[in-house]
């Protein structure tokens, strides 16, 4: 990762809240980051942490209602992506910024053949002709590794395998160049050997091209061997951000250390008993007022059912959201 | 697990389990092929153990889980399940043994009936197979609630009420009603999230032990599979391509697709990660009604060879206790040439 590199995407205390009978939800709530050119940002967390949400409210793309995007802002080239007009935002999604969904099998159109759904945002956004279209589109079903591209681009999606479809979605995100690509958990439906030729592609792709990915995944070992950088995130909002291995070695906030504990290695050491978190994650019905986590914290103490911890800087680039500090092993004094 | 009081006796044996679904097609509906799902796998599982089944999806090891409890009714082999031969069994006459042998099904959601309660849903088997008083019964479903760590209060609640892990609880709950001896966990942990899933994994331990019981585990989560079994078994198209003891099979796998798939799993440690050897297959599975001539494997495998695309390769043990079922093995029989063939591949 290019150190002090320009951000390409700057995200400011974004909420996100749904509306539900008989109340709210608030699935993303106070969420900052950022996103720096050519870097690959992991975000990790288990369902319902909010990070699905999080980055299809920075494109628009949760229907509202039930979905309602409340406040921050979301700088992308100079622009705040939350307050420009629908024709514009459309401008961007698909074209500077790439979207690649969980299930390749759900987010291909069936009765269209895979080329003309890679030709849809080359013609849209780039304004090319059939002819260059189709052209553009061959290289870019051999640029993912598809064998035999220009006939496959007559296939429709059902002729293709799982990680196939999943490539033809990388495809599409990559159609124009985008400057910045969000995938959202693309290897989850795929079997381990078809994962591990996703990810080896994905970090070929990135160094050729130079984009910067967010890749949200909830498998610390995904994260592990891609990222440059992760986002961990619980209970809608960041709860921890460090670079990667500073991450795995130092581990700062209770919900880290807790999930790092509880996946077992098919290599490393082998525990007699699993580690637990005990306890469910949260639903929030409203604003947090207190740490999400501390009904399932080990460590919990009076501050954290009273204060939501902000974001500690402890160095090296790395920040926890909570009011104990693990290198001294006693609450901070802040 | 705490490699549990494991015993000689074999409880179940599974000798040349075929599983074929028939393809028709045309106007007649005529009979042009079959879906190899399960063809010719064998294994025996002992008391009180547990035997991982592990594949990536398509490969066969949920078939073989439902053939081995005859939800199916198999195209050829031989069962056998604490004694009896259960094979070729007609259902009605199975209905007497079923008690001993349970499943727990992937997905909570759908196995469970939304319009019962939990005490409905866990009573059911009693209904069936016990002649227990009504208050009997209410009694041992209680306790049931209890052994899965489910709170007792809630006995009367609909499954939609409950959380992923816990409707995995109340499918526990019901499995273990009639004190069955061998229970086939078909990927009951795939659902969930990772800080549920080792709540689950840590129950099911507890209850093996409590009660002795025998599990078939299937996943494709390798590394809880190296958590919770005692043997793993390796399916690739329908076969078992390796079986093993674990520490065997994680630390030293012979068959070159376990060595693939054991290094495709990601490593939750970038230092590991950085260091370690990775072989990344090329290309997908190929289809089960038409699998390639010789050792399924050959289409992908890193080191093929001449033989294996015109000849099955046979399954056998090569070292005590570890299988596996592939010409590179051939003929060899002593532990250090067998390390020198895995190597050389």
């Amino acid at each position: 990762m290019p150190d002090g590199a320009q951000p390409v995407l700057e995200v400011q205390d974004l909420k996100t809240v749904f509306k539900v009978r008989g109340g709210e939800v608030h699935a993303v709530n106070n969420v900052s980051f950022d996103l720096k050119a050519g870097e690959l940002l992991g975000v990790v967390g288990e369902s319902g942490s909010g990070k699905s949400v999080t980055m299809m409210s920075l494109l628009g793309l949760l229907p509202s209602p039930p979905a309602d995007v409340r406040g921050g802002t979301v700088t992308f080239e100079g622009q705040d992506l939350l307050q420009i007009k629908p024709d514009k935002l459309r401008a961007v999604r698909g074209g500077q910024i790439g979207f690649v969904f969980q299930d390749p099998m759900t987010s291909l159109n069936p009765v269209y053949n895979v080329g003309m759904q890679i030709m849809e945002p080359l013609r849209k956004h780039m304004g090319l002709g059939k002819r260059d279209a189709v052209r553009r589109a061959t290289e870019l079903l051999e640029l993912v590794g598809i064998p035999d591209a220009e006939r496959r681009l007559k296939d429709y999606p059902h002729q293709f395998s799982g990680g196939m479809r999943q490539r033809v979605m990388i495809a599409i995100a990559l159609a124009c160049d985008p400057k910045v690509l969000i995938a959202d958990e693309p290897t989850t439906a795929l079997d381990v050997t078809i994962q591990a030729q996703i990810l080896e592609l994905m970090k070929d792709l990135q160094e050729r091209l130079g984009m910067a990915v967010i890749w949200i995944t909830h498998d610390l070992g995904v994260v592990a061997g891609i990222a440059d950088r992760v986002l961990v995130m619980y209970g809608g909002q960041i709860v921890e951000q460090a670079p990667t291995r500073e991450l795995f070695k130092n581990p700062q906030h209770p919900y880290t250390r807790a999930l790092l504990k509880t996946v077992p290695s098919v290599r490393g050491a082998r525990e007699d008993r699993l580690a637990i978190i005990e306890g469910q994650p949260p639903i929030l019905g409203a604003q947090p007022s207190a740490c999400p986590f501390r009904d399932r914290c080990d460590v919990a103490f009076d501050r954290c059912a009273a204060e939501n911890p902000p974001r500690f800087d402890v160095g090296a680039g790395h920040d926890a959201a909570c009011f104990y500090d693990a290198n001294t092993g006693a609450p901070r004094n802040v | 697990m705490f490699d549990a009081p494991k015993t000689d006796t074999k409880l179940v044996e599974v000798r040349d389990l075929k599983m074929h679904f028939p393809i028709y097609t045309g106007v007649f509906r005529r009979h042009t092929g079959d879906v190899k799902a399960v063809d010719g796998v064998s294994f025996d599982i002992y008391e009180g153990e547990t035997l991982g089944l592990v594949g990536e999806s398509g490969c066969g090891k949920s078939t073989c889980g439902r053939a081995v409890l005859r939800l199916y009714d198999i195209t050829d082999g031989s069962v056998k399940i604490d004694g009896t031969e259960i094979g070729r069994t007609p259902q009605g006459a199975l209905r007497g043994k079923r008690p001993t042998m349970q499943m727990v099904f992937q997905d909570p959601q759908a196995s469970l009936n939304p319009r019962m309660t939990v005490q409905a849903i866990i009573q059911e088997p009693l209904d069936e197979h016990t002649s227990l008083s009504k208050e009997e019964k209410r009694e041992k479903v209680l306790a049931l609630m209890d052994q899965v760590g489910l709170n007792r209060k809630f006995a009367g609640r609909y499954p939609h009420a409950f959380s992923g892990g816990q409707r995995q609880r109340i499918g526990i709950a019901r499995a273990l009603a009639l004190n069955p001896k061998f229970i086939v966990c078909d990927e009951p942990i795939a659902a969930l999230d990772v800080s549920i899933q080792a709540q689950v994994v840590n129950l099911l331990e507890d209850l093996q032990q409590e009660f002795g019981l025998t599990y078939l585990f299937i996943s494709h989560d390798l590394s809880m599979v190296r958590h919770i079994a005692t043997r793993v078994a390796v399916m690739y198209l329908g076969k078992i391509v390796e079986l093993a003891p674990r520490e065997a099979l994680y630390a030293a796998p012979l068959h070159p697709y376990t060595k693939a798939l054991l290094s495709a799993v990601p490593e939750p440690d970038p230092d590991l990660h950085d260091t370690m050897e990775r072989t990344i297959l090329t290309g997908d599975v190929p289809s089960p009604s038409n699998p390639p001539k010789g050792c399924n494997f050959c289409t992908r495998c890193p080191a093929v060879m001449d033989i294996c695309k015109r000849q099955e390769p046979e399954y056998r043990e090569v070292l005590p206790g570890q299988f596996v079922a592939c010409h590179h093995y051939n003929d060899i029989t002593d532990a250090d040439a067998i390390r020198a063939a895995s190597e050389a591949q």
